[in-house]
């Protein structure tokens, strides 16, 4: 392989990943005027972002005028069980407005208040409507309004280009090789600062939300660069996925269909979550039907459907009704919106749930109930980046949106994800403006490292015989939903562990057949190492946390352990190439941040009152 | 539900030919999971591009038994058993490889488009935008485009007579028409809609709106009101007789 024939474009940043993260660094880093190339492994605006549905959260205070970046910030906290990184957590709370507010500058056209303001919806684990939204479609909303504004913005894109690895000049960053999908070949992207923007590896699980573009490419290539990954035994269940037909299981149903009042019940017409309100949450959560009721009729006073406690309880909620015989018949829960709402409003409030349903599964929701089971769908942990700049340990490699890791701690609050990602995202590109200013301009391509990824790329087709890449994949799936699912012990990581080891080798021997040109079994062999990073790497952490917080669940190790609040599992190559996890102790969180937290509600409540007042 | 006969389109821009399958097909199932099925088991270098299988992101649009849709919303249950389904890839935008065509041409157009330029004497007291929802209800219409490329690969102005140079085509025409309904946006737009984007070339046959998977009312509520605004602007007898005495206004 000579590598002065493949073509070399040279930029100041490469963004990695062109949903509503890679777009809003993108845009970051063009408009602060730096040379910008966005590579994305699809087609402009096809990226996760768009499947996003109930909306964005930020404390406009537009629906309930109490509402604050303090109160968003406790919820997010409280959320995630306490274990976010509190910096970030603050950072996101307190800029996500203005990064909403932006959006509509940029075009972007919210449904509207009564008195012309962006309007706002409940959410699960949002004191307030906090969630800005158009319909059930707000991801479509947000990507094309960043999609739309970053093409004038001189950013340049390269569409259906998978990046390979990173590549380093000393301890620094200096470029990436990609590979365009359409004709196999290669390109070499010359760089000072690459930011990865890839979302989280849901492809790993069988039941999931994730398209095939979820495969942790982040993960994967931070991990090989020297970056470390942190808190990735937090995989996010959302209770919600459509469990029929078949072939559609782990669908999303949006949580917005809660949001506007739909119910859960088992298949003794019980709503169960009433007997599933963590204590934590007992004090903010309605214990009878009429307080919830009043609550949905709009009395400010009534506290909140348990439907809408956090994702980690209703998926276990879920589970636990399912494995007690209490089903419906393909395994799930009904998710009844139309006892609840009429039918013009279930069809203009959630369009897009109404012709999924129609179609896909041949359910009117107007008159039905939906059947629905959790869906792997969100990763809380990725890549360890500071809080302020979104700069990992290696120099000039940043990472942003489902990618990084810090915001959401052990579990996400719907919504929450838009605003990250808006929110981190400009930091990331404000994180390099600075990181680049800083550094001197001289980096150098390695070309040995260039042509071991290459060459890492093209055994695969050149292979004589091998594994299947697509059969790989589903071991992979098969073994991650059986033991690295929603509930966790030690002798399930144990057992998974050992399939890995296995699937890694089949790995090293996987064959793609024909040519290079647009091949979906060769890219599907490429995504198979990110894929098995992120699996062994939620593995390793899950097994080393022995406690059951947020999202991660271990029936060997129930309830919440005091000791582990003080610590993250962080995950690394050693220097031998096999993965280590560590127990990394906590900074200790600023004081007032700490206080906000842990304000009760009426406490806080009283203070934002006074501080608006004045 | 059996054995399933498909044929699939195989080949590159160089040469291709409609290859036959047989498949196993369950209950439930939408042409993009056959398709899925076909690739993993039988030919695993089968091109086809999709993402979100929800109808969401529009990335599969093909044509199926000759009707362009969307891949992961067309339920094999609309077929009858014995039916042989046929996919080949859109037709107007050249072939990369098998069920994938080339697109990016719709990039270019987008680009072309001057972006949406808000009015900030809009603004409240408070900083807001008001907007009543009844003002942005159409606007949101338009929004609701999720890019499959399915109404220019109808479009005969674009598929049958190639004038990719003369026009837009529907997708940007409603995307012209999202910026010129936006209540907040101050650019005009309308004599690049007559000049630059064709909109002359449409003639109204409704093609684009009968095969949008969103609904949307293409050519009543984004086509002709833009022709409408072109027509006042350049035809009206009597405007163009005051701008013939006065002079054109700014």
């Amino acid at each position: 392989m000579n590598i002065s024939e493949i073509k070399t474009v040279e930029h100041d940043v490469i963004v990695l990943g062109a949903g509503g993260a890679g777009l809003r660094a993108a845009i970051e880093c063009s408009m602060e005027g730096l040379s910008t190339g966005l590579v994305c492994k699809s087609l402009l605006g096809k990226a996760h972002t768009v499947m996003a549905e109930g909306g964005v959260a930020a404390s406009l205070a537009n629906v309930d005028t109490r509402d604050h970046w303090k109160v968003h910030f406790r919820d997010t906290m409280r959320g995630g069980k306490f274990l976010n990184n509190w910096r970030m957590a603050e950072l996101h709370a307190r800029e996500a407005p203005a990064r909403v507010r932006e959006l509509e500058e940029w075009g972007a056209v919210f449904d509207r208040t009564k008195s012309g303001l962006i309007n706002q919806r409940n959410f699960g684990g949002h004191r307030y409507p906090r969630l800005a939204h158009v319909g059930d479609r707000t991801g479509l909303e947000i990507i094309r309004t960043l999609q739309d504004h970053g093409i004038h913005q001189g950013i340049d894109i390269y569409m259906e280009c998978t990046g390979l690895d990173l590549i380093k000049d000393g301890d620094r960053i200096s470029g990436m090789v990609g590979m365009w999908r359409d004709n196999g070949e290669f390109i070499i992207f010359k760089c000072r600062a690459v930011i990865l923007a890839t979302g989280g590896g849901g492809k790993a699980w069988k039941i999931t939300s994730n398209s095939w573009e979820y495969t942790g490419d982040g993960y994967g290539m931070a991990y090989e660069a020297g970056a470390e990954l942190m808190d990735m035994e937090f995989t996010q269940f959302h209770p919600t996925g459509m469990v029929w037909p078949p072939s559609v299981r782990g669908t999303l149903v949006t949580e917005g269909v809660r949001g506007e009042g739909g119910i859960l019940t088992n298949s003794e017409n019980k709503r169960f979550m009433y007997d599933n309100i963590p204590g934590r949450f007992a004090a903010e959560t309605a214990d009878s039907e009429e307080e919830a009721n009043r609550w949905l009729a709009g009395d400010k006073d009534a506290r909140r459907p348990p439907e809408l406690l956090t994702r980690d309880v209703v998926a276990r909620a879920i589970r636990k009704e399912v494995k007690a015989g209490r089903g419906s018949p393909h395994g799930g829960a009904y998710l009844d919106i139309a006892s609840r709402r009429n039918a013009e409003d279930i069809k203009r409030k959630l369009p897009s749930m109404y012709h999924q349903f129609k179609v896909l599964a041949e359910l009117d929701i107007t008159n039905e109930p939906m059947e629905v089971g959790p869906t792997l769908h969100y990763f809380m942990g990725g890549v360890k980046v500071d809080a302020n700049t979104q700069m990992t340990r290696v120099p000039g490699l940043f990472a942003c949106g489902e990618c990084a890791a810090g915001v959401h701690g052990a579990n996400r609050l719907g919504g929450n994800s838009l605003s990250d990602l808006l929110v981190c995202g400009k930091l990331a590109g404000s994180g390099v403006v600075n990181y680049i200013k800083s550094i001197n301009n001289n980096l150098n391509l390695n070309n040995v490292a260039i042509q071991k990824i290459i060459r890492s790329a093209t055994d695969i087709l050149n292979r004589e015989k091998g594994e299947n890449p697509y059969l790989i994949h589903e071991d992979l799936q098969e073994l991650m939903q059986n033991n690295v699912g929603i509930v966790r012990t030690d002798e399930l990581l144990s057992e998974g562990l050992d399939g890995l080891s296995n699937l890694w080798k089949k790995f090293n021997n996987v064959k793609a057949d024909g040519a290079s040109q647009f091949n979906p079994g060769w890219h599907q062999a490429i995504s198979l190492r990110n894929l098995l990073v992120t699996a062994e790497s939620v593995a390793r952490a899950a097994k080393m946390r022995e406690e059951s917080r947020g999202a991660h669940t271990r029936v060997d190790f129930e309830g919440e352990r005091d000791e582990w609040l003080q610590y993250n599992v962080v995950i690394s190559k050693s220097n031998e190439g096999t993965m280590i996890a560590d127990k990394v102790m906590r900074d200790e969180p600023d004081p007032e941040l700490k206080r906000i937290a842990e304000l009760s509600i009426e406490e806080l409540e009283n203070e934002v009152l006074l501080e608006k007042g004045q | 539900m059996g054995l399933r006969k498909f044929k699939l389109f195989r080949g590159d821009s160089r040469e291709g030919t409609m290859k036959d399958f047989k498949v196993e097909v369950d209950q439930g199932m939408v042409v993009l999971d056959v398709i899925h099925r076909i690739q993993s088991e039988q030919v695993g270098d089968l091109a086809v591009r999709w993402n979100c299988k929800a109808g969401k992101c529009g990335s599969c649009s093909v044509e199926i038994n000759g009707k362009p849709k969307l891949a992961c919303m067309t339920r094999m249950n609309e077929y009858s058993l014995e039916e042989t389904i046929s996919v080949r890839p859109i037709k107007t935008f050249p072939l990369i490889k098998d069920l994938v065509a080339d697109v990016s041409w719709n990039y270019k157009q987008n680009k072309n488009i001057a972006p949406f330029t808000p009015d900030p004497d809009k603004k409240d007291n408070n900083g807001n935008y008001i907007m009543m929802q009844e003002d942005v209800d159409r606007v949101q219409e338009f929004r609701k485009c999720i890019e499959c490329y399915l109404c220019q690969n109808v479009c005969h102005v674009l598929r049958d007579h190639d004038k990719k140079n003369e026009f837009v085509g529907p997708r940007f025409m409603i995307r012209l028409a999202s910026l010129e309904m936006h209540p907040l946006d101050k650019a005009d737009r309308i004599e690049n809609i007559k000049n630059d984007y064709g909109s002359g070339m449409c003639n109204i046959t409704r093609c684009c709106t009968d095969v949008c998977p969103e609904h949307i009312q293409i050519t009543d509520n984004g086509i002709i009101p833009l022709k409408e605004r072109v027509v006042d602007r350049y035809y009206d007898p009597i405007i163009w007789l005051w701008n013939k005495l006065f002079g054109k206004p700014k």
